[in-house]
């Protein structure tokens, strides 16, 4: 099994709870799409050339910055469980990190992490310059990118069309390369119903949205990952900006939402959120979209502070520990498919117990 | 993204279903969502992707057959349009040049726009936020009359030299 202490935080800054408005956002991803020129694309490029093109990266990757002291990975050469560790954790695309079957490996897949930055090689693109950060935080999360893109953009002859821009493998991504995405929680505007209106406004307005894991991942315990969907015509700032404009403006209807639930429906909020927190504390036996559910109501609930033996970091972690991958690894072994949902429970009862032994308990009302 | 319904096929409609207050979305291939019945609003030829990669094949051109345009191949990586329009994915940065025409038309129906405006590349320096200068608008557009023109070695050249003023 790797050793995922490797990484200086494990990884994992970005759950911290730390940032901007994370009551509300859990965490800020921007990454940047590169190809290099000489190079072919992933789909006519053969198991030598993707070779090549690692090599090629991991030697520029070391002159920088950015990524001299990365930890690296090679995707193919890991067994199944590490890969779904690294993809649970955010770290690796579902494309890069074939959780399902190591049949759909990708050859010469690389990836490289350094604190908060990281780069996919040999994903669908040569190269996927990305960063992660804890909250609403899409100025210093572009910044982290930016800079590691113009330290490898030196070093490497990047796929560049003087009208297109940034060229890449799927059409969708030309132009800039860039796509910013923000996972923020919306379980006022769920409850409410006023969440369909909001995501078709979105869409209308050139956004996306899109599960905890990204593109084809469905929307777990009310958290939707907003994105931009065009990356052509528009400058890196025009994009951040507008991305930035329109979730602010997600977020006031959500704390809108949650405030018009609490005037209104008091009693029937407490109890969901306390409810929530009650199955979470005692059951038995957990499935991985009953625990996103719950948390969901665990989070509203202390976010409003209804719930005050919890922190937001507690519940940011849950969301990638409850995991299969890190049930496992958390026992060391493989898990078969009936022990994964009483280890989860276990593991759920065992965080929010040492919450409440962390924090002073309120006195009883 | 594949269907999340049969697990085989690409997934061409995302739907959003939201079921007392529960919102999932899934994929649907076009086999899938049909077999389901699913008024989804809109058809596999509206998005734009799908759309254009269905196009693709009924071109109305006679001047152009079909078969001999899905045919012509980019010189460097092999690619042609048949492959394009089997996987959605280019082969390669020769490709936007080799088949400028298709692609353009494509980035203008996916993004409502085909120029760049962000961060200039150059190889070598730190990309910078700058206006293309005139040399560089005269050079597109010997470019585009270029590629236009099928010739492609010379389209090659003004790339790099545009590549050199940027």
């Amino acid at each position: 099994m790797i050793d995922l202490s490797l990484l200086p935080d494990g990884g994992m800054a970005w759950l911290e709870a730390s940032g901007p408005g994370s009551h509300l956002v859990v965490s800020t991803r921007v990454r940047l799409a590169r190809n290099l020129r000489r190079h072919r694309f992933a789909t006519r490029s053969d198991g030598t050339e993707r070779e090549a093109i690692l090599s090629e990266v991991e030697a520029a990757a070391a002159t920088t910055e950015g990524l001299r002291r990365a930890v690296r990975f090679r995707l193919d050469r890991l067994d199944l469980l590490d890969r779904q560790l690294l993809h649970e954790r955010h770290l690796v695309s579902r494309d890069l990190a074939a959780p399902e079957s190591t049949a759909k490996l990708r050859p010469a897949g690389g990836l490289l992490v350094q604190d908060q930055a990281s780069v996919m090689v040999n994903e669908e693109d040569h190269l996927r310059i990305q960063a992660l950060r804890s909250g609403f935080a899409l100025e210093a999360t572009w910044g982290l990118v930016a800079t590691l893109d113009a330290e490898l953009g030196q070093r490497l002859a990047f796929a560049f069309h003087p009208e297109f821009g940034y060229l890449t493998s799927c059409p969708t991504n030309v132009g800039t390369g860039l796509r910013a995405s923000v996972l923020v929680h919306l379980p006022g505007l769920v409850l409410t119903k006023e969440i369909n209106r909001i995501l078709q406004g979105l869409t209308q307005v050139g956004l996306t949205f899109r599960g905890l894991y990204g593109e084809g991942s469905e929307v777990v315990g009310n958290l939707f990952q907003l994105s931009n969907q065009t990356t052509l015509g528009k400058s890196e700032s025009e994009l951040l900006d507008k991305l930035g404009k329109l979730v602010r403006q997600v977020m006031e209807y959500e704390e809108r939402a949650r405030q018009i639930l609490l005037r209104d429906a008091t009693a029937i909020l407490e109890d969901k959120v306390w409810r929530a927190y009650g199955l979470l504390r005692y059951a038995r036996t957990l499935s991985f979209e009953e625990t996103m559910n719950l948390l969901s109501g665990v989070r509203l609930g202390v976010g409003l502070g209804l719930i005050p033996n919890v922190g937001m970091y507690a519940l940011n972690k849950l969301l990638v520990f409850t995991q299969p991958a890190h049930l496992a690894a958390a026992q060391g072994r493989a898990l078969a498919e009936d022990e994964v949902p009483v280890r989860r429970a276990a593991y759920v009862r065992q965080v929010l117990e040492e919450e409440v032994g962390r924090r002073a308990p309120a006195p009883p009302t | 993204m594949k269907c999340s319904h049969c697990g085989e096929r690409e997934g061409v409609v995302s739907l959003t279903q939201i079921i007392e207050g529960d919102v999932r979305t899934v994929s649907l291939c076009a086999k899938c969502a049909a077999e389901k019945g699913i008024e989804t609003g809109i058809g596999v030829a509206d998005t734009p992707l799908g759309g254009f990669l269905a196009a693709l094949g009924e071109s109305t051109d006679p001047d152009a057959p079909l078969a001999e345009a899905l045919e012509a191949r980019c010189e460097s990586c092999g690619a042609t349009l048949r492959d394009f329009r089997e996987t959605g994915r280019v082969g390669c940065a020769e490709c936007y040049l080799a088949f400028d025409a298709p692609l353009r038309e494509l980035l203008r129906r996916l993004h409502g726009s085909t120029h760049h405006t962000g961060m200039r590349y150059a190889a070598g320096a730190a990309p910078r936020q700058l206006e293309p200068n005139r040399t560089a608008v005269e050079l597109r557009e010997q470019l585009r009359r270029a590629v236009e023109s099928e010739q492609f070695e010379l389209a090659a050249e003004l790339r790099d030299r545009l590549r050199d003023t940027e």
